[in-house]
């Protein structure tokens, strides 16, 4: 298999194991090309790329734009404070405004579940989503298992765990979509208010001892708590969350084995994660920013390679 | 039609013998070279000839990789058939070194092109050259042409050349198909 079974990357749940193996095989080769001394190829001289992001974002957004000018792309970048959304104009006419300047691919972020689907079916262009409200951030799960593989291996049958705000979490959602695919055990651990109801029925398990669950694993992703998509209180404090869920280093002492050790940012230091795990030799979390440039071009060259060029002649 | 075999296993071994001489005239010592195979064909021809290196010259020391030139191709998205990258291995600088590109057959020179812009993204060597086991000339679209040639040989359109390395020398054998 040399091509992706999709047109527009929505998601991780539209994608199969061969989708996700040939994204990785194609990724181990531009993280070659980005540790070179110029680390830029032509390929997609011919393409334009908008990206339009619709909430604030600092690594996935460089991270993008990154990836876009190493495959020798043109970019425009969009952001919805300086915009004409801000008069009213609704996210189809946007999108079809920019397409009409002959814009080849489109890199969303929607605070909207469902928005990439929905520009998929409303324009004529191909469509990355960078992160859709709490539904899917499928490049994000990428990178986070492509860094799994490179540090364990296949990860069929590896244990791993996600720890931290899986309600609020799109990041935890494409996770679990891409672990099960490739055939690695799916744990949980959070305080149940920040459980989604029903998320046994995606082939997950649960467990609130947090120190239990780091024993059962060989990774573990941390998840930041999304205060600022929170509406109520989901736990007395940040200081008795960072106590029964927070990583520290006597909860990693009690477990003795190691575990590596993913987050995929922003995090807040002292409430999921304290600083001394962040910097150990088990993190492998700026791993996974690296990777994710890589993960990021072997993407849009893949869907890229989908379009067919046309010279009017 | 039968496949036509254009060079045995035998007259293969004189011209990798013979290829390895004039890589020597050339280059000396070695100490400013470094060789290439490109993927995907030529790094079967490169082990060849490190192989003959190894035999016949075992003092000379010699830096080799192996490069891929996948996104640098001038025919991404031109056709049904979707480009795959293969893998790259250079584990040493190119920056003033004298480079020597090796693949087995030189047809249009396409993907010499595509091969030589891919270099410059390791750096500026001093000088790139181009050895190739076949070099079907009359087939060229741009004007490359190699100064290490196995053999030349003249072909209708549509033959494929095929190059089939075996485990031994011995086993090696270069075919038309029809």
């Amino acid at each position: 298999m040399n091509k992706l079974s999709v047109d527009h990357l929505l998601g991780i749940k539209s994608l199969n194991e061969s989708d996700i193996n040939l994204i990785f095989k194609t990724a181990s080769h531009f993280k070659e090309v980005i540790n070179r001394p110029i680390k830029k190829v032509p390929t997609l001289r011919d393409i334009t790329i908008a990206n339009l992001f619709f909430e604030n974002s600092t690594r996935t957004k460089i991270s993008f734009e990154l990836a876009e000018k190493r495959l020798g792309a043109d970019i425009i970048n969009f952001s919805s404070s300086s915009s004409s959304v801000k008069k009213g104009e609704s996210l189809i006419d946007t999108v079809n405004n920019i397409l009409a300047m002959k814009v080849d691919m489109i890199v969303l972020r929607h605070p909207n579940p469902g928005s990439s689907f929905l520009l998929s079916q409303h324009t004529d262009s191909c469509i990355i989503n960078a992160g859709d409200g709490a539904h899917e951030h499928p490049t994000q799960a990428l990178l986070d298992s492509f860094s799994l593989y490179e540090n364990l291996g296949d990860i069929k049958n590896k244990n791993i765990l996600i720890v931290g705000d899986i309600l609020h979490s799109r990041v935890a959602l494409s996770n679990i979509y891409t672990l099960n695919l490739l055939g690695a055990n799916v744990k949980l651990s959070c305080p149940l208010s920040l459980l989604p109801k029903d998320i046994e029925k995606l082939n997950v398990s649960v467990e609130t001892d947090i120190v239990k669950a780091l024993k059962w694993c060989d990774a573990v992703n941390v998840l930041r708590v999304q205060s600022e998509r929170m509406q109520k209180s989901y736990f007395p404090d940040n200081r008795e969350y960072s106590m029964l869920f927070g990583l520290d280093i006597n909860k990693l002492n009690k477990i003795k084995k190691d575990i590596l050790i993913l987050h995929p940012g922003p995090i807040n230091r002292g409430v999921e994660i304290t600083s001394d795990i962040v910097e150990s030799n088990n993190s492998i979390i700026l791993d996974q920013v690296e990777n994710g440039v890589a993960i990021r071009m072997a993407i849009i060259y893949l869907l890229a390679s989908k379009m067919n060029f046309s010279i009017n002649e | 039609m039968p496949n036509k075999i254009l060079l045995d296993s035998k007259k293969i071994e004189i011209i990798l013998s013979r290829l390895v001489y004039q890589l020597i005239e050339n280059h000396k010592d070695f100490q400013d070279t470094v060789l290439l195979g490109l993927q995907p064909r030529g790094i079967f021809l490169i082990d060849k000839i490190l192989e003959v290196f190894k035999r016949d010259h075992p003092n000379i020391e010699i830096k080799s990789g192996i490069l891929d030139y996948t996104f640098f191709r001038d025919d991404f998205r031109r056709s049904e058939k979707i480009l795959s990258a293969s893998s790259t291995k250079i584990d040493f600088s190119i920056e003033n070194k004298n480079v020597v590109l090796i693949d087995d057959v030189l047809f249009t020179g396409r993907s010499i092109k595509a091969a030589m812009s891919s270099i410059d993204t390791y750096g500026r060597p001093k000088s790139i050259e181009l050895l190739v086991l076949i070099d079907r000339r009359f087939k060229r679209e741009i004007p490359i042409e190699a100064n290490y040639c196995g053999a030349k040989i003249d072909t209708f359109k549509g033959d494929r050349v095929k190059v089939l390395w075996g485990e031994k020398l011995k086993d090696n054998v270069i075919y038309i198909e029809s």
